[in-house]
């Protein structure tokens, strides 16, 4: 326990000596998501029980978190489902849900260059938030490179795609025996990971710019079908962050060539 | 909902997010970006994750709620300030759930 902990430790600390084997990759990859797992695991059960309360069978939740493994699509598109939607409002919806995926991918593709389109379709399969969150950090401070990154995300992406598919299930088969969880709160600890993974690159104007452009629209188009006002956000947050850099830049050039 | 239906809309989520994770990481060894966008692209860790944390802080019940009885804003500035002295990630995500949960049982 001990050494477990001063392991975690380890691996959460801004240490940036490479890893380089495989295998301590993968375990650094689960270890450092275990927060936004534990996290996870109410919506997995919620999702699981949501879907059978709403009259549809078994296999369907089932087969989502297992083919899909989207959690947000997977919760609106049980709801139009209830809803008696047709067929091409859900998959449209899920496009627009998942749409910033894309953006992950684009970040993610001098990542995946030397890969065989074999592990890149692995890899693309499992791009959620968090196994993009959990690793991208690491790739940024060194900590994880070209040589051994993938395991680590794929150590990432395994232990979520796990947890994700025994939540659905005990939710299906459980879910009305345990009520009020949604009301627990552990999606806290997505948020504080979430905040954990944020706070560092606050150290200058273009990520506050990002941070505060970000936050503020999110809420204020908080109302938007569809995570709209989120994708909107976030974009205009990167839009903002590369303005103000270049602001910055500029700035600083003309200061120096004044005497 | 006949089963034809269901087995569709399970096959259509799966195709279309694929598609979505999968078009840019399969021309990668081809593709390179121009550099003013992996200039940009290094702001979507911050910009996506505010952009989905931020309301569930602020608006944990669909509405403002800036007050010291919400939980998520107590737990959340805890963990921000820890995060911004500290930049010790595990500190922080244990020291916002700590808060949150303490706060949240002394206040309902």
């Amino acid at each position: 326990m001990r050494h477990c902990l001063l392991f975690g430790w380890e691996v959460m600390s801004v240490n940036t000596v490479p890893i380089l084997h495989k295998w301590p990759a993968m375990r650094f990859g689960a270890l450092v998501s275990l927060p936004m797992i534990i996290g996870n695991m109410p919506f997995g059960f919620i999702f699981g029980s949501l879907a059978v309360s709403q009259g549809l069978p078994l296999w369907v939740p089932m087969a989502m978190s297992f083919f899909v493994f989207a959690g947000s699509a997977q919760f609106v598109a049980i709801g139009l489902l209830a809803a008696g939607a047709p067929l091409w409002v859900i998959i449209s919806t899920t496009f627009i849900v998942n749409l910033r995926h894309l953006l992950y991918a684009a970040d993610f593709m001098k990542y995946v260059r030397h890969l065989s389109l074999k592990w890149r379709a692995l890899m693309a399969f499992g791009l959620i938030d968090e196994t993009y969150a959990a690793v991208t950090p690491y790739y940024q401070n060194g900590r994880l490179h070209l040589e051994v990154g993938h395991w680590a995300y794929l150590g990432s992406f395994l232990a979520f795609y796990t947890i994700w598919n025994v939540t659905t299930f005990l939710g299906v088969v459980a879910g009305k025996y345990i009520p009020n969880m949604s009301q627990w709160g552990l999606e806290f600890a997505m948020v504080a990971t979430f905040l954990g993974i944020i706070t560092p690159y606050l150290r200058s104007l273009p990520y506050w710019t990002v941070f505060l452009v970000s936050g503020g629209l999110a809420v204020v188009l908080y109302n938007l079908p569809n995570n709209l006002g989120m994708l909107i956000a976030a974009l205009l947050g990167v839009a903002a962050g590369l303005l103000s850099e270049q602001v910055q830049t500029r700035f600083k050039s003309s200061a120096e060539v004044q005497p | 909902m006949s089963t034809t239906f269901l087995i569709a809309v399970v096959f259509g989520m799966f195709a279309v997010t694929f598609a979505i994770r999968f078009v840019l990481l399969a021309r990668a060894h081809r593709t390179y970006l121009p550099a003013w966008l992996e200039e940009a692209l290094r702001f979507v860790p911050v910009a996506v994750l505010t952009a989905i944390i931020m309301p569930m802080l602020l608006m944990p019940n669909k509405q403002w709620d800036l007050d010291w009885h919400n939980p998520w804003l107590l737990g959340g500035g805890a963990a921000f300030v820890t995060g911004l002295v500290l930049r010790k990630p595990l500190i922080t995500i244990v020291f916002g759930v700590v808060v949150f949960f303490v706060s949240k049982a002394l206040i309902s």
